[in-house]
């Protein structure tokens, strides 16, 4: 299983450099980032390779900060990846509530971070379907 | 010229004996209360030796904590069958202030009130609509029934619902019309939009503003927009409602009607009586009612008294606009709504912060009001849609506690300023 980071932060400016900040000060490096708004507030999601540090550290700066399971899982790059995996979910009647994905190695690998409503169910479902799973430490040696 | 012209003409002599013997008979009517039978014996009052209006200071004030401690029976002044009708203040968290009236109670509010439309010239032969709640609320009903003593087609329209005023105002050729100020410009723009000219197209020769402070600047604006008279009233639920203080035909002050009530303009702080001019807290003594008689109630508004005669004749005591509050409740879209009635919800959902920030504004006319509120980071759950859920949730807990709708914003924690690390909970932007 691996983690991610949801932040609260008000949508104005300065507010990723902020997070990023204190992250980089740490030495915590990225893999990847989303963000979602709407009425004046969004919610900014990392991916970070010590996700309970950095949980910690954005606490300790009064930054409202969610540590949260997702599956994150090995992906072709090439034209039909996404489309293998949504399928394998889709007919196991499983919604995919939110999804984001970032290229490892170009025309080889992806990694999809998704996250469904039964993570454990979900997770042990693609792997029966012989897709990879990984975990924390395995994002960032793919 | 005169609704009833001895007692508006009266002499201040004349005055005076009538004071007394009102003053007289609603200190016996106190007495027969719960709340001013154990004041009068704890502060070792002798009702009987209270004579005058300067004898007044010897009372301890009455707030509107002590009517909320009152309830609900706590002021009622006569058996509960002699009451006809009853009005309360709104909200939900605090006890409610309610002020009971019996049936020559209604008669003689309602006398007020016809006595102040005829003073800016309501008549007979008009036609009043009123834009004003009906309700718990006593800007509708106390109008109402002020108009319907005078003999003027009454309209209970009441608030909102702008389509329905436009048709009511074309098809029954309204002439006189009650609505909050800042709802009278919002509506002449709204007229406009459907083509039509508020000036001309329209009846309406006599507006009456309410329920709102407002600026001489707001009543030119409404004046220019309708093509009529705006006149500026006062009242208060704990006083009746509308009615107890109105403007004449010269629009300089308004008239506080002496015979229904004894007025003091006073310091805020130490109570002292204010000089013609200065800036006071107007506090009032019922002289003309009798199920709920109240003395000295602090109204918390601000306001000073001219000392120059009126041209109009009338001699009862000239009043300015009301300049601000003693306290900090503040009046949204017509609503009566104190901070604290606010924080009480906020601070009742786990999710919400230390900090929250309300800012009152103006846009074309429409009050709005944002509520930011600041999240607890231990509580924030990870997805904007449980944050969109929360921000609906807090959004209708106020509304059901201070009956308007915000703009609930969620920031982050620490965010808002504090000054002196108190914060600074209301700001209001908007122009009177």
């Amino acid at each position: 299983m691996a983690y991610q980071i949801s932040v609260f932060a008000e949508n104005k400016p300065g507010r990723i450099e902020k997070i990023t900040g204190i992250l980089a000060q740490n030495q915590i490096n990225l893999r990847a980032i989303t963000i979602s708004s709407a009425n004046g507030f969004g919610v900014i999601k990392l991916l970070v390779d010590q996700p309970q540090k950095a949980y910690e550290l954005l606490h300790s700066h009064d930054i409202p900060a969610y540590l949260q399971e997702v599956i994150a899982v090995i992906m072709e790059d090439q034209p039909g990846g996404l489309h293998k995996i949504a399928k394998i979910l889709s007919q196991n009647q499983i919604n995919i509530e939110d999804a984001y994905g970032f290229v490892v190695k170009t025309g080889e690998r992806s990694v999809l971070i998704i996250q469904v409503e039964s993570q454990p169910h979900a997770q042990s479902i693609l792997e029966r379907s012989g897709l990879r799973v990984l975990n924390d430490e395995e994002i960032y040696q793919y | 010229m005169y609704w009833e012209k001895e007692i508006e003409t009266i002499s201040p002599e004349e005055l005076k004996t009538l004071q007394q013997e009102r003053l007289k008979l609603t200190l016996q009517r106190a007495a027969q209360t719960p709340f001013y039978r154990k004041l009068f014996a704890q502060a070792k009052i002798k009702p009987e030796l209270i004579k005058t209006k300067e004898d007044l200071q010897f009372i301890p004030p009455t707030t509107k904590e002590d009517l909320r401690s009152g309830f609900p029976f706590g002021f009622l002044s006569v058996p509960l069958t002699e009451v006809v009708r009853l009005h309360s203040s709104s909200g939900t968290t605090g006890t409610p202030t309610v002020i009971y009236h019996t049936a020559s109670d209604l008669a003689r509010w309602s006398n007020q009130v016809a006595r102040s439309l005829f003073t800016v010239g309501v008549r007979k032969n008009d036609i009043f609509q009123n834009m004003m709640s009906y309700g718990l609320f006593t800007g509708g009903l106390g109008m109402h029934y002020g108009a319907e003593r005078l003999g003027a087609m009454t309209i209970p329209i009441g608030a909102g619902n702008s389509k329905r005023q436009i048709w009511f105002l074309k098809h029954f050729k309204s002439t006189v019309i009650h609505i909050i100020p800042s709802y009278a410009l919002l509506l002449s723009n709204l007229i406009k939009s459907e083509g039509l000219d508020p000036k001309t197209d329209f009846n309406v020769n006599i507006i009456l503003l309410g329920a709102e402070p407002h600026s001489e600047g707001t009543r030119k604006r409404v004046e220019q927009a309708f093509g009529a008279k705006a006149y500026n009233s006062y009242g208060l639920s704990e006083m009746n409602g509308p009615g107890v203080a109105f403007e004449c035909g010269y629009q300089t002050g308004m008239h506080l009607w002496e015979d229904y009530y004894l007025v003091e303009i006073v310091n805020p702080k130490i109570l002292t009586p204010c000089q013609p001019g200065e800036l006071g807290e107007i506090i009032l003594t019922t002289i003309n009612r009798e199920a709920t008689p109240i003395l000295r109630y602090r109204t918390k508004d601000l306001a000073f008294y001219y000392q120059e005669p009126c041209p109009c004749g009338r001699t009862h005591l000239r009043i300015s606009r009301i300049q601000g509050r003693a306290d900090d409740m503040f009046i949204f879209r017509g609503v009566n709504i104190f901070p604290n009635q606010i924080e009480t919800v906020l601070m009742n959902i786990p999710e919400v912060g230390a900090n929250y920030r309300i800012i009152l504004s103006r846009e074309d006319y429409r009050d709005i009001m944002r509520i930011e509120v600041e999240i607890k980071p231990e509580l924030f759950a990870g997805e904007l849609p449980k944050l969109e859920r929360l921000r609906e949730r807090i959004t209708n807990e106020l509304r059901a506690e201070i009956l308007v709708t915000p703009q609930v914003v969620l920031v982050e924690p620490g965010t808002l300023p504090t000054q002196e690390g108190k914060a600074i909970r209301l700001i209001d932007k908007r122009k009177l």
